[in-house]
């Protein structure tokens, strides 16, 4: 590891030197994350976050059920609206620019979310290729073939014409990468990637995410509360409970980390909330 | 429990707020549908045209036959009166007058509300919970360009090209009656018919044809992006934008047939 200028920590293995905008954005971290609360039906979700991802890193969101991590991955594409603090990419407060100037940093950012959300109007390959044909002037015949590089990335070569709801849940997972990957994006956002896959098919992805880290040397987020792909695929990892972060750290020292709420979830304890009785029979008695 | 003066200020703030969200769509998709494609954003043409199919080709035969069947149905009613007068020939002015003027436009509304204001509200509802919806903002397309203007687009063009269907069907539908009943024969029948129309008569019956297509559009988009929860909310919402837009769409009616009575004094 090296420092910057600024006093940070470098990694260089994974120094961006292939990403088209690196001349643009290299005195900025992709993402920062400044004082983010967020409120969601009246419940605080988020509780003055900070946090700060590298360019070319690998983070790792992990948490449990209900802990705030998948909200935070929506307020880091806009599809929330903090009630405090800001979300900078590429050094540019999201919350603040005009819609356009949104959607020209959203072009840099590819997500695949928990469901694969492929729309199932269009084939496969039209979802894969449908940011191209929206935010480019390339020809049908060229978008064609970056539609088919895209899926033989993700391993779905020959299922071009496929529509979504003929392929598998893990098969519909990597369509949805191989969308986000479209723009060739310099970020790119996972939402719960392996949950509700069969072991196998989820190592087939952690695998897909380290083979994306490293021949695209992209900023990967990634949601979580798998702790075997966490700490295979993390360069850091950050612990969110009940929208405050709890730990941060590479994954070995989150692996050695001594708060016993982190320990809990670790090793896979449940909770074990001591409730007197009589307060429970009047608690039920009061709705009655 | 609320108190009364409590319930009805929340339905209210409840109504003003849908108001206000109806009418920030319309501009929206207005914005999106006349004045984007002038600064190089352009329209979904293939989606377009596939809405127009479906829209409003697939819905002739329904439009035709139910229109054919009212022409027949008022043809019938007229005659039960008007024989008492001796005035069976007055028969083609009431059922030409009565179909394009009202029921041609509020028929054609209604069959495309049960067809395609539901379809769009259960169609965006569903994508809104398959996260389709936001998948389209995260790839900076937006939404309402994406899935309103082909509709609302589409709806523009073929509400009132259903409507001149229903017209003749509902005009045909009447002299099938005149034919078999009053001995009369099919030119004269549609003579008859010209005669009797001016042209106001069509072009009210189409320009309320293009607000119930604004309407319809609005209110079924609206009601999809307000879903919450699963398939239980895409069906809630599918319900509402039905009779949501019944209601409008009578409500919206009647106000422009008093405009259309009261302006030109018939």
């Amino acid at each position: 590891m090296e420092v910057d200028p600024r006093g940070r920590q470098i990694n260089l293995q994974v120094a961006p030197v292939l990403l088209p905008m690196a001349a643009t954005t290299e005195n900025h971290n992709s993402i920062l994350i400044r004082n983010l609360s967020s409120t969601l039906g009246g419940r605080e979700v988020l509780r003055e976050i900070n946090l700060e991802v590298r360019r070319g890193e690998t983070l790792v969101i992990l948490g449990g059920s209900g802990s705030g991590k998948s909200t935070l991955l929506r307020h880091i594409v806009g599809l929330e609206e903090p009630t405090a603090g800001e979300v900078l990419i590429f050094g540019k407060n999201i919350n603040r620019i005009s819609e356009d100037e949104f959607n020209e940093i959203r072009k840099k950012i590819g997500m695949a979310f928990q469901g694969s959300a492929l729309l199932n109007s269009m084939s496969v390959g039209e979802n894969v290729a449908l940011p191209l044909r929206e935010h480019t002037n390339l020809e049908d015949s060229t978008i064609q073939i970056m539609t088919r590089i895209k899926l033989e990335q993700v391993g779905l070569s020959g299922f071009e014409s496929f529509a979504p709801s003929q392929l598998s849940g893990g098969m519909k997972k990597r369509a949805g990468i191989a969308r986000a990957l479209a723009m060739d994006p310099e970020i790119l956002l996972f939402d719960e990637p392996s949950a509700g896959l069969d072991p196998i098919i989820a190592a087939g992805i952690d695998e897909l995410i380290l083979k994306l880290k490293h021949a695209f040397h992209m900023t990967v987020v990634v949601v979580t509360h798998e702790l075997t792909s966490a700490f295979l695929i993390a360069d850091r990892i950050v612990v969110l409970d009940k929208g405050s972060i709890l730990a941060e750290g590479t994954p070995d020292e989150i692996r050695h980390c001594t708060n016993p709420r982190v320990r809990q979830f670790l090793e896979r304890q449940p909770d074990h909330e001591e409730q007197d009785a009589e307060k429970y029979l009047n608690s039920l008695t009061e709705e009655a | 429990m609320l108190s009364l003066p409590a319930l009805v200020g929340r339905q209210s703030l409840a109504f003003a707020r849908y108001l206000g969200g109806l009418a920030e769509m319309f501009s929206k998709a207005t914005y999106w549908t006349f004045v984007a494609p002038f600064r190089g954003k352009g329209v979904r043409g293939s989606a377009t045209m596939r809405q127009m199919v479906v829209v409003g080709f697939q819905a002739v035969p329904i439009v035709s036959l139910i229109c054919a069947f009212v022409g027949i149905i008022i043809a019938l009613q007229g005659a039960y009166e008007l024989r008492k007068f001796g005035a069976l020939n007055y028969v083609v002015d009431m059922v030409a007058i009565t179909v394009t003027r009202e029921l041609a436009p509020l028929l054609t509304a209604i069959i495309v509300i049960g067809r395609s204001g539901s379809a769009f509200a259960a169609e965006i509802g569903t994508m809104k919970v398959g996260e389709e919806v936001d998948a389209l903002e995260t790839m900076g397309l937006n939404p309402i360009r994406f899935l309103v203007v082909p509709k609302y687009l589409a709806m523009l063009v073929m509400m009132p090209c259903l409507t001149i269907v229903a017209d003749t069907a509902g005009v045909l539908g009447g002299a099938f009656f005149a034919i078999t009943n009053l001995d009369s024969s099919l030119s004269g029948y549609l003579l008859a018919t010209v005669d009797s129309l001016l042209l106001r008569d069509i072009v009210s019956g189409l320009i309320k044809s293009v607000v119930f297509a604004v309407i319809i559009t609005k209110i079924g988009c609206y009601e999809g992006f307000s879903v919450r929860g699963g398939a239980e909310g895409v069906g809630r919402s599918t319900t509402s934008a039905v009779v949501k837009s019944i209601f409008s769409v009578i409500a919206a009616d009647m106000i422009f047939t008093a405009i259309f009575y009261f302006t030109n004094g018939s």
